[in-house]
């Protein structure tokens, strides 16, 4: 019995590769025909390969819990996600514009600050904010660029509209594991890529150095540009060593670096001090310097703040970016395109109520049992309610915390994500998805093809984070 | 090259060599025990003091029975050199390292990794521990042929080929010391404390190819010396054989090769150039006459502590910039 996808039914969601029951989207026609011929046998089998090609190939994230930290198998399911070249042309542009006005923003409040002087947005949500940070005030970074690595996630409604769910300005990561999803498919369906033209998403290291290497103080062919990451017991680890070995860059610790009497930064190698140009760091602003933030931090390196702040020495991201990316922030997002590039945002934001103003605290407070309250500095899914699956007790004791510090909180409504076909015990059956695209901004933009499509594996579940049971598909851009 | 990378790389190297070596080791003492007439307690107990593990040992188990030892190698999680903990090691340190080395190493070392996850309880039965000793030992030198096929003689091979050697010379030379501190009184205490003169026992020379094999130097040594095995010439041989690969001669060469091709190296080669001297100039029938190997093959170990030392000293993190 070879699977049929008249017995596929996405229940009222937007589903990206069918269209309805028996019918598949342009886009996701050869992959639709591929399932279609394979035995159920031969789906899990497939599936069962993808696995072990995971575990030898050593992709891997952490988990801490507990008190120790587990390296798992990356988590990947076989059927990739498709989304046509017309639609990704739209995401592309509007992920662009999206970043460079966010950019903008962020030059601007560490300047000038005339967004709050045109009363765009209030001050006291930026300076107040625990991303704000004081000692980059006047730093005007290369190309006005702070930001230069973006993570945004976006999500399709029934109808198939993309939104930004948010964005991501300072560490943002999982670029590593769509590169190695890729691969991955390329090892269990090498038939597929025979017949489908997907547009290569390989080249994503040679953009990111080249967009590093742009930002480089000294005028070099080869700049020095080292990944800088917290050690091996960080959950993203994988990622930092696998980007450094794509790029050729240096993988520093913290300990490896240090801030010579020129306030330029140097590396300790076998061959004594080298100068570094430009930092990809990989470890939070408050723990980059103890002279400046976290004075207990090993992790970083002291008077690091100083050499950047002279510009001898270039990171990526800046300190500081992260204040554009708090979820309070992000409802100023469209207010913020159409304020420094005189557009409309081509991607809209999900609508969401501000828990700081009081009308909009009283409607989420009326209406906790329809919303899904987030923490405004949070990520990784952690410290949010959905309401509509939580218990009558959970929703009063969040309503207490939302009172408590209304600032740090914002709500949307329960939006649908879109669902992808996605192999589970039963058989296919649609899971939950939604896409992290990565943006670059440097001399250039760049935006990856596609990006990581993360699935939630659990039936209706919504949430994708790999820390919480979330898997992952390839993404294929098809023209 | 990064100082800290540096390290790693050549703790990789330590941990790819003293695994294979362990595996070696585990197998030939367990085949050379169905040669001999027991009691073959002490077999066991020269297996201990070869890895100067006996005190380690002792704290944790009441008896160097078969069982114990070998599960005290295999997979004590507690004993620092067990393969399970240098594979482990040379994971974490293949992991911090990936982007230097070639990534089907990486692979290599996770897959062992994996398999003795999933076969350390057949290993520890005498039955399957034949098979999964030969998986642990083809899979290093799989990923050591990797390496040699495919990685570029830059400052990482060198720091990886230093610490391999430098582990490989520290292990003859311990072998070489039990084979003869624990061998002889063994022979003797099977005569009853007597060995008529000018004639062998007949187990000591199934013990001294055992110790060859253990270091899988008995058909090189054949080649060499086609008689009778015998104590002076396996010694000489382990000692101070220029061209074969495991003899302390020879890697403390190899050592000393690869530290210089390594910038601001004149500490360290001077201390391995020291120890190259040491071993190969030494008169060994005269020490084996006086029987001064033990006190010997001590200075040795003091020569490769030194290098050591200076490699550190040289090439890696200052202690104060460690976290």
């Amino acid at each position: 019995m070879k699977f049929s996808w008249k017995n596929y039914d996405p229940d009222g969601f937007y589903d990206e590769l069918i269209s309805s029951p028996g019918y598949p989207r342009t886009a996701g026609r050869t992959v639709a025909r591929h399932i279609r011929s394979l035995t159920p046998e031969e789906i899990r089998e497939r599936q069962m390969a993808a696995e072990i090609a995971v575990k030898t190939m050593g992709i891997t994230f952490t988990v801490y819990s507990q008190g120790t930290n587990i390296d798992r198998a990356w988590p990947y399911d076989i059927i990739p996600r498709t989304i046509s070249g017309k639609d990704w042309d739209r995401v592309e542009a509007g992920l662009i514009q999206r970043l460079t006005a966010l950019n903008h923003f962020i030059d601007d409040i560490y300047n000038d600050q005339k967004i709050f002087r045109d009363g765009i947005v209030p001050p006291e949500m930026i300076l107040e904010s625990s991303n704000y940070r004081e000692a980059c005030a006047g730093m005007k970074p290369k190309f006005g660029a702070w930001a230069h690595i973006c993570g945004s996630d976006l999500i399709r409604d029934r109808d198939g509209t993309f939104y930004v769910l948010e964005d991501n300005l300072r560490v943002p990561s999982g670029v590593s594991y769509m590169l190695e999803n890729r691969k991955v498919t390329k090892r269990v369906f090498p038939e597929l890529f025979e017949e489908e033209n997907m547009r290569p998403i390989g080249e994503y290291t040679t953009h990111l150095f080249d967009t590093l290497a742009s930002l480089s103080p000294r005028k070099l062919d080869y700049p020095e540009v080292v990944v800088l990451t917290p050690g091996i017991y960080n959950s993203a680890y994988f990622e930092h060593s696998y980007l450094a070995q794509q790029m050729g860059a240096e993988l520093v610790e913290g300990s490896d670096l240090f801030v010579a009497d020129d306030d330029c930064v140097y590396m300790r190698t076998i061959s004594g001090p080298a100068r570094v140009d430009v930092i990809y760091r990989r470890i939070d602003d408050l723990f980059l310097d103890p002279e400046v933030f976290e004075p207990d931090s090993a992790l970083g390196v002291p008077g690091l703040m100083r050499a950047w702040l002279k510009g001898t020495v270039a990171l990526a991201n800046a300190p500081g970016a992260g204040v554009a990316d708090d979820k309070a922030v992000y409802t100023y997002v469209p207010d913020i395109i159409r304020y420094y590039l005189d557009e409309d945002p081509i991607i809209p934001n999900v609508e969401t109520w501000r828990c700081s103003e009081k009308a909009a605290r009283d409607h989420v407070l009326k209406n906790l049992d329809k919303l899904v309250v987030k923490p405004a500095n949070e990520s990784g899914g952690y410290g949010m309610l959905i309401g509509p699956a939580a218990t009558e007790r959970e929703r009063r004791a969040f309503a207490k915390r939302i009172r408590s510090n209304p600032r740090n909180y914002v709500a949307q409504p329960l939006i649908s994500l879109s669902t992808c076909p996605t192999v589970c015990p039963g058989g296919i059956e649609p899971r939950h998805i939604d896409l992290r695209p990565f943006v670059l901004q440097g001399a250039r933009h760049y935006v990856t093809p596609g990006g990581l499509t993360r699935v939630a594996l659990v039936k209706g579940s919504y949430v994708v984070n790999s820390s919480q049971g979330g898997g992952s598909k390839d993404t294929w851009i098809v023209d | 090259m990064l100082s800290r990378v540096a390290e790693r790389v050549y703790w990789l190297g330590r941990y790819l060599e003293r695994i294979e070596n362990s595996a070696r080791m585990i197998g030939v003492y367990g085949n050379v025990l169905l040669d001999l007439p027991r009691p073959a307690k002490l077999i066991w107990e020269s297996l201990l003091a070869t890895t100067g593990s006996t005190e380690l040992f002792a704290e944790r188990y009441s008896r160097a029975d078969e069982r114990n030892v070998v599960k005290f190698y295999l997979a004590d999680k507690t004993n620092p050199t067990s393969i399970l903990m240098s594979v482990t090691q040379a994971r974490e340190n293949a992991r911090t390292v990936r982007e230097i080395v070639p990534s089907n190493t990486w692979e290599g070392i996770n897959d062992l990794h994996l398999y003795l996850l999933d076969h350390l309880d057949a290993g520890l039965a005498r039955r399957g521990r034949d098979e999964f000793l030969t998986h642990v030992i083809n899979a290093c030198q799989f990923i050591i042929g990797g390496l040699d096929s495919t990685m570029s003689r830059d400052a990482a091979y060198q720091f990886l080929s230093a610490g391999r050697y430098i582990e490989r010379a520290d292990m003859t030379s311990r072998i070489v010391d039990v084979g003869l501190a624990n061998v002889f009184p063994w022979v003797s205490w099977m005569h009853g404390g007597e060995v008529p003169d000018g004639s062998q026992s007949p187990y000591e020379s199934v013990l001294w190819m055992s110790v060859l094999r253990s270091l899988s130097a008995l058909q090189m040594y054949r080649r060499l010396v086609p008689e009778r095995v015998r104590a002076d010439e396996v010694v000489t041989f382990l000692l101070q054989d220029r061209y074969f690969p495991r003899a302390v001669a020879h890697c403390i060469h190899a050592v000393q090769e690869s530290l210089d091709a390594l910038p601001n190296d004149e500490l360290a080669v001077a201390a391995a150039l020291s120890a190259v001297r040491h071993v190969r100039d030494a008169d060994i029938d005269a020490i084996l006459a006086r029987e001064r190997l033990h006190e010997f093959i001590d200075g040795l170990q003091v020569d490769f502590g030194a290098v050591h030392d200076a490699i550190e000293q040289t090439w890696f993190l200052p202690r104060s910039g460690r976290e």
